[in-house]
């Protein structure tokens, strides 16, 4: 077997403003080689790929195509070098035909000739095995066949190296395991695949070798054939790291949310959530952890009256009168009207959150303008909650009046979670509250849950960062693929075991 | 390396186009009023080249023809505020991001109502008739108005194409209403409506024709303006317009905004159309909304949706208007040639909200400003 490297990267930084999202990262890949990049959410996978790919150009660092050392500015210049990227998110013209999609944009001097184009469209899937209908419309197709075609359109370009950015994400086992027949296939004819994953079956079970980043650094590559899933995991979550954030012993948890086999299923008809069970205790912080996008953001929404679900129950024990409501089916309205004080800090700060054209004072108002009978708003009290946040949590504006789009994210934050505590919750519940902050920031948002929690609140926290979780929350769930795949007791939990459970597919069989 | 990957570097481009933050109130104005006055020097070009007249003395007549006698005014301010009017009835509306382009039909349902309860109820005692014109007016307004927003909220329909069908519809059924009450029979015509007995004529102030219709619109120009700003109504159609996610995060019930704004929208159009049929009119024709509908669109945009401001762009539209007549009789010009001039004109203050909200920079600028960034 003939194995030159088809694409070799060196040293290749990248930073966004003061952000490192690649740092010294080095990678071969050879012809007729699978490798896996493996990294949790934020460790830079998919901005390397858009390094090669031609959509960044990197601020550091060398790339060589077949031993040369090239520069990719452009995706049209990583298609001269015979590199053919598939977008996590489809790129295709819904009202023309698999053909059409695939010859779309193809400028080689000749006339253009549909019939000879599906006649290659024919060969290339006959030689790779895919399953395609040149004819059919993209509209008509499942989501698996589109991919299909996204394959097939890099092929058709005469790709030589392929990139997927988590291929598998939107599909079925069934149509997963068609998928890597068809990528072995492409291995053994001698192109080089590049595949970004994070779930670790899918990489043992693919790849030639794994890469693995961390945080915008380069790891490691090990061969697949030397390594297991845990010592990939521990390769993915690092070292544990102190930060010491201060974690008090709850005082005397009682119930205050509990959730019972609670099912939501999004428009797609596609299942978000699968019986999701847990409870969530007064004075206690309950930590979430899961890859992006596997239902917390459905889960958090469902609590907060945001979400239909197709069943289970939200049960509400009311710490003052210790009665119990039921959430399910209320509106957001609603369940204020019934006296539960929830408060929701929203992934989307200022899509959701927060109004982003309106000042600090008019912001503070969306939780409280409908107090009083009066047609008229009522400033007063709103803006001095403003001038009161900015001055205790130290939020940097210009004045209240401000749009809060124009503060930087810390200060939005800060603007938003002082006007979520304002309220005195019973329940708070937060999706990745210091997701772009900087540290002093960050340490603001800890401080602000804790003091919450020795308060009397029930806090819900959903983070990214292992190392945050298991030093700030008493206990922490595991979500994966919508799944509660377990629950850990937060002084005691590795990295390495959340790590394991949130790329556990629910029922162990299905992901093979 | 470095320098090879520089090498390969695309040149950068002469101009860039970059957004500003924001400017401060008096610049903002001074560029305003800087692409007045430019598009006054290009209407200038274009009035030489093509007619031979003097453009000072063309600009003379257009302010003469606008406001050159009292009479003149009076007719001005009318046309200001029958704009005005239907202005304000689209901005809450607009404020929302529902886009509603269809006041024009809104405005002639309500003066169809109007007219009808003039005609048909012409018998009556006129305070008592006035009222039933007044509730429906606003009524039939209202309906005109609803059916689109109730079709939004529902099935989350186009609305910009439904309430522009509505226009049509509105305009057929005025057709009809006119070919049926035609006076005489069969002229296509109304006419003057109880040009008799005055009935339904809504009361003239003094010797001032037009009086009553600027007060009531000057007090729902300052109704609106209060409405949006101060009350929970306008702050619920800010949150929805902004970010309507947000609004069901803390709770609005946004499709009832929808339909509640509508209604206010639809109200104000049916008032309009009352204003216009037992105010000036006295008669109803297919073209009694005359297009206001539309213009009422750009009042408000220029205006930023601010009642206030709204004032005065519709005042530069009337004046355009009136004062782009007098040059088309005076100077013996195709009457098209005003409306080139009017075109020139807004198609200059619109430009200078680009200006306002974009700079320009050359090349070699960016560079300067990263260093200064850098030693910052």
């Amino acid at each position: 077997m003939e194995k030159a490297p088809a694409i070799e990267l060196k040293n290749i930084t990248k930073t966004f403003g003061g952000i490192v999202a690649n740092k010294d990262v080095s990678l071969v890949v050879n012809n007729g080689e699978i490798l896996s990049v493996l990294g949790e959410n934020g460790s830079g996978k998919t901005t390397l790929m858009n390094i090669i790919s031609g959509i960044y150009f990197p601020d550091h660092g060398q790339i060589f195509v077949d031993g040369k050392e090239v520069s990719i500015r452009s995706p049209k210049d990583a298609f001269d070098y015979k590199i053919g990227m598939i977008h996590q998110h489809f790129k295709l013209v819904d009202v023309f035909s698999a053909t059409e999609n695939i010859v779309l944009g193809i400028n080689d001097g000749k006339k253009f000739d549909i019939k000879s184009a599906e006649k290659k469209v024919k060969e290339i899937s006959d030689k790779y095995g895919f399953i395609i209908e040149p004819k059919k419309k993209i509209y008509e197709m499942s989501v698996s066949e589109k991919q299909t075609v996204e394959i097939i359109k890099v092929l058709y370009r005469g790709a030589d190296i392929l990139i997927l950015d988590e291929p598998t994400a939107v599909l079925t086992p069934q149509e997963t395991s068609k998928l890597f027949d068809v990528l072995r296939k492409m291995r053994d004819d001698g192109k080089a695949i590049i595949i970004i994953t994070h779930k670790l079956n899918e990489v043992m079970a693919i790849s030639d070798k794994v890469a693995v980043l961390r945080k915008g650094e380069y790891i490691a590559t090990v061969k697949t054939s030397e390594t297991n899933e845990s010592q990939l995991t521990e390769m993915m979550v690092g070292q544990k790291i102190s930060l010491n954030i201060e974690r008090s012993v709850p005082d005397k948890p009682e119930r205050r949310l509990v959730l019972t086999n609670v099912s939501v299923i999004n428009n797609e008809g596609v299942s978000i959530l699968k019986n999701v069970n847990f409870t969530a205790n007064s004075g206690e912080i309950l930590g979430i952890a899961g890859i992006a996008g596997s239902g917390q953001k459905e889960l958090l929404e469902s609590i907060a009256g945001l979400q239909t679900l197709k069943s289970g129950s939200i049960i509400y024990y009311d710490p003052k009168t210790g009665k119990e409501e039921d959430l399910r089916d209320k509106t957001p309205l609603q369940i204020r009207n019934l006296g539960v004080r929830l408060s929701f800090v929203p992934e989307d700060r200022l899509g959701m959150g927060l109004v982003g054209n309106m000042g600090i004072t008019d912001n503070m108002m969306l939780r409280s303008y409908r107090k009083g009978n009066g047609v008229f708003l009522k400033r007063k009290e709103p803006g001095d909650l403003a001038a009161r946040i900015i001055q205790e949590l130290q939020v940097v504006t210009p004045g209240t009046e401000t749009p809060v789009r124009r503060l930087s994210g810390g200060n939005v934050q800060k603007v938003l979670v002082g006007r979520e505590i304002a309220s005195a919750p019973t329940v708070l519940m937060a999706a990745y509250p210091v997701r772009g902050l900087d540290i002093n920031s960050s340490y603001m948002i800890y401080n602000l849950l804790t003091q919450q929690k020795k308060n009397g609140v029930a806090v819900i926290f959903v983070g990214e960062d292992l190392d945050v979780l298991t030093e700030l929350c008493d206990r922490i769930l595991v979500i994966s693929g919508g799944s509660v795949t377990g629950i850990v007791d937060g002084n005691t939990a590795t990295k390495e075991e959340i790590g394991l459970l949130m790329t556990k597919t629910a029922d162990g069989k299905e992901g093979e | 390396m470095a320098n090879k990957n520089d090498a390969k570097t695309v040149k950068e481009p002469l101009i860039h186009i970059a957004k500003r933050s924001a400017l401060p109130f008096w610049q903002s104005w001074l560029i305003r009023i800087a692409s007045v006055l430019a598009s006054l020097i290009v209407c200038a070009v274009v009035i030489v080249v093509f007619t031979g007249d003097n453009p000072l003395q063309i600009y003379a007549t257009m302010f003469k023809g606008a406001m050159g006698t009292p009479r003149k005014i009076w007719s001005l301010l009318q046309s200001l505020s029958m704009l005005l009017c239907v202005s304000l009835a689209v901005t809450p509306a607009f404020k929302m991001r529902f886009w509603n382009i269809g006041a024009e039909g809104q405005v002639l349902m309500g003066g169809l109502a109007t007219a009808a309860c003039m005609i048909y109820f012409k018998s009556m005692p006129t305070p008592l008739l006035i009222i039933v014109m007044i509730a429906a007016s606003v009524i039939a307004g209202i309906i005109w108005a609803v059916i689109p927003a109730f079709f939004k909220a529902i099935w989350n329909t186009n609305e910009t194409l439904f309430t522009l069908m509505m226009n049509y519809i509105a305009m057929c059924i005025v057709s009809y209403f006119v070919y049926v009450n035609s006076v005489p029979k069969g002229s296509g015509k109304i006419g003057v409506i109880n040009s008799d007995t005055n009935a339904g004529w809504l009361p003239v102030i003094g010797k001032y024709n037009y009086l009553l219709n600027i007060i009531i619109v000057a007090l729902l120009t300052a109704a609106v303006y209060v409405y949006l700003k101060y009350s929970k109504h306008g702050y619920e159609i800010a949150v929805v317009g902004e970010s309507e996610n947000t609004a069901k995060y803390i709770g609005i019930n946004v499709k009832k905004v929808i339909i509640r704004t509508m209604i206010l929208s639809g109200a104000l159009c049916g008032i309009a159309g009352l204003l216009l049929v037992a105010g000036t009119d006295h008669t109803l024709t297919r073209d009694t909304a005359g297009g206001r509908g539309f213009t009422a669109i750009m009042v408000s945009w220029l205006a930023k949706f601010n009642p206030l401001y709204m004032i005065l762009t519709s005042f530069i539209l009337a004046f355009m208007e009136k004062g782009a007549g007098q040059i088309s009789t005076d100077f013996g010009l195709n009457a098209s040639f005003s409306d080139i001039i009017m075109g020139i004109v807004i198609f200059f203050i619109i430009g200078s909200e680009f200006f306002i909200n974009y700079e320009i920079r050359f090349r070699g600028h960016k560079i300067k400003k990263i260093k200064e960034a850098g030693v910052k």
